[in-house]
């Protein structure tokens, strides 16, 4: 069996780590599905702000999904510009 | 895989299916001892830039014609015009008049950006240093108006509700650029990403109507939440700086 070298290691926690990352992605999934809900809720009990309710919601549910994307970003980094890559 | 200073281009793929969403060098010099290269972000931003001219140029040679009623061009930019007006007034009031050139020049030139990708381009927005610089902008007129508007007083913010919080405060003004930069940058790279996993992954079939549905979501959609998102948040924080 050949040996594992250094950079292979570090490839492959690398491509661990950028998975590890993407489970930022839950938090952004479960907020974003409240926040619809109660537009959808909001709407019902008053259709004539309907126009008012999907911005506020669209607005708050991109607030919320940077959380998220700070993940994809770690991930996007570890896959594409790795810096641990040559150094060991 | 080098084990040089230099990028791998990527670890999960061989060299036979090369995913291509990255930033290439076109032209490289030197200027005062540093490399400046033409890269792709620059090619696009200058191709977008002439987009919005060219619209522009076409929208004023129709209105200065003189007819005796509106003709459908001149009634599509009154609609634009006014619609972006109305979203400007109904966020910052009193307020409107003086940030309208700038939040409404900012957003035609993220949405042209963003649905750029529909058009073969590689949006200008995919790159942070586009989204950073965007951003910078923001954090400047934010925090102009914070010091215009409130005096010497605005030191005294810093050290709300409790002097403990000083810290926090001064981070929390300083992660404002890098989020919104960040969220866009993001959404518009994730849309990049998976149009071009999808035209180089996917066998011939599969290229044909499917690509409609994933430009429809991740270039227009996506692009115009983000363009509205970006907009709005540029002026709820200046907005907020104003003495109340």
């Amino acid at each position: 069996m050949t040996q594992i070298t250094n950079e292979g290691l570090v490839a492959a926690c690398s491509c661990i780590g950028a998975g590890l990352a993407l489970i930022a992605g839950i938090g952004p999934g479960v907020g974003q599905g409240i926040a619809a809900g109660h537009g959808a809720s909001a709407v019902g009990r008053n259709p004539g702000a309907r126009g008012d309710i999907t911005s506020t919601m669209l607005l708050g549910q991109a607030v919320a999904e940077t959380t998220g994307l700070y993940g994809l970003v770690v991930a996007l980094i570890l896959l594409y510009a790795n810096p641990l890559i040559g150094r060991f | 895989m080098g084990n040089g200073a230099g990028v791998p281009a990527g670890l999960l793929l061989d060299s036979g299916t090369e995913v291509d969403f990255f930033i290439h060098s076109y032209y490289e010099f030197k200027l005062f001892g540093t490399t400046v290269s033409i890269n792709t972000t620059m090619v696009c931003t200058v191709i977008v830039c002439l987009a919005v001219l060219a619209m522009i140029l076409v929208l004023r040679h129709e209105i200065m014609k003189d007819y005796d009623e509106p003709n459908t061009i001149q009634n599509i930019a009154e609609m634009l015009v006014e619609t972006l007006d109305s979203m400007v007034e109904g966020s910052m009031g009193k307020f409107a008049p003086k940030y309208r050139n700038y939040v409404e020049m900012l957003m035609i030139f993220i949405l042209f950006s963003n649905i750029s990708g529909l058009f073969g381009l590689r949006p200008p927005t995919a790159d942070f240093a586009t989204t950073f610089g965007l951003a910078l902008v923001t954090f400047v007129l934010i925090e102009y108006a914070w010091i215009r508007y409130n005096g010497i007083s605005f030191v005294k913010d810093l050290f709300q509700p409790f002097p403990i919080f000083f810290p926090v405060n001064v981070i929390s003004e300083f992660a404002t650029p890098v989020s919104m930069s960040l969220r866009l940058f993001g959404n518009v790279l994730s849309g990049t990403i998976m149009l071009g996993l999808w035209y180089t992954l996917m066998p011939w079939f599969a290229k044909i109507g499917i690509p409609t549905f994933l430009h429809a979501y991740f270039d227009l959609f996506s692009g115009a939440i983000q363009t509205y998102v970006f907009g709005m948040l540029t002026m709820t924080f200046i907005t907020d700086k104003y003495p109340s």
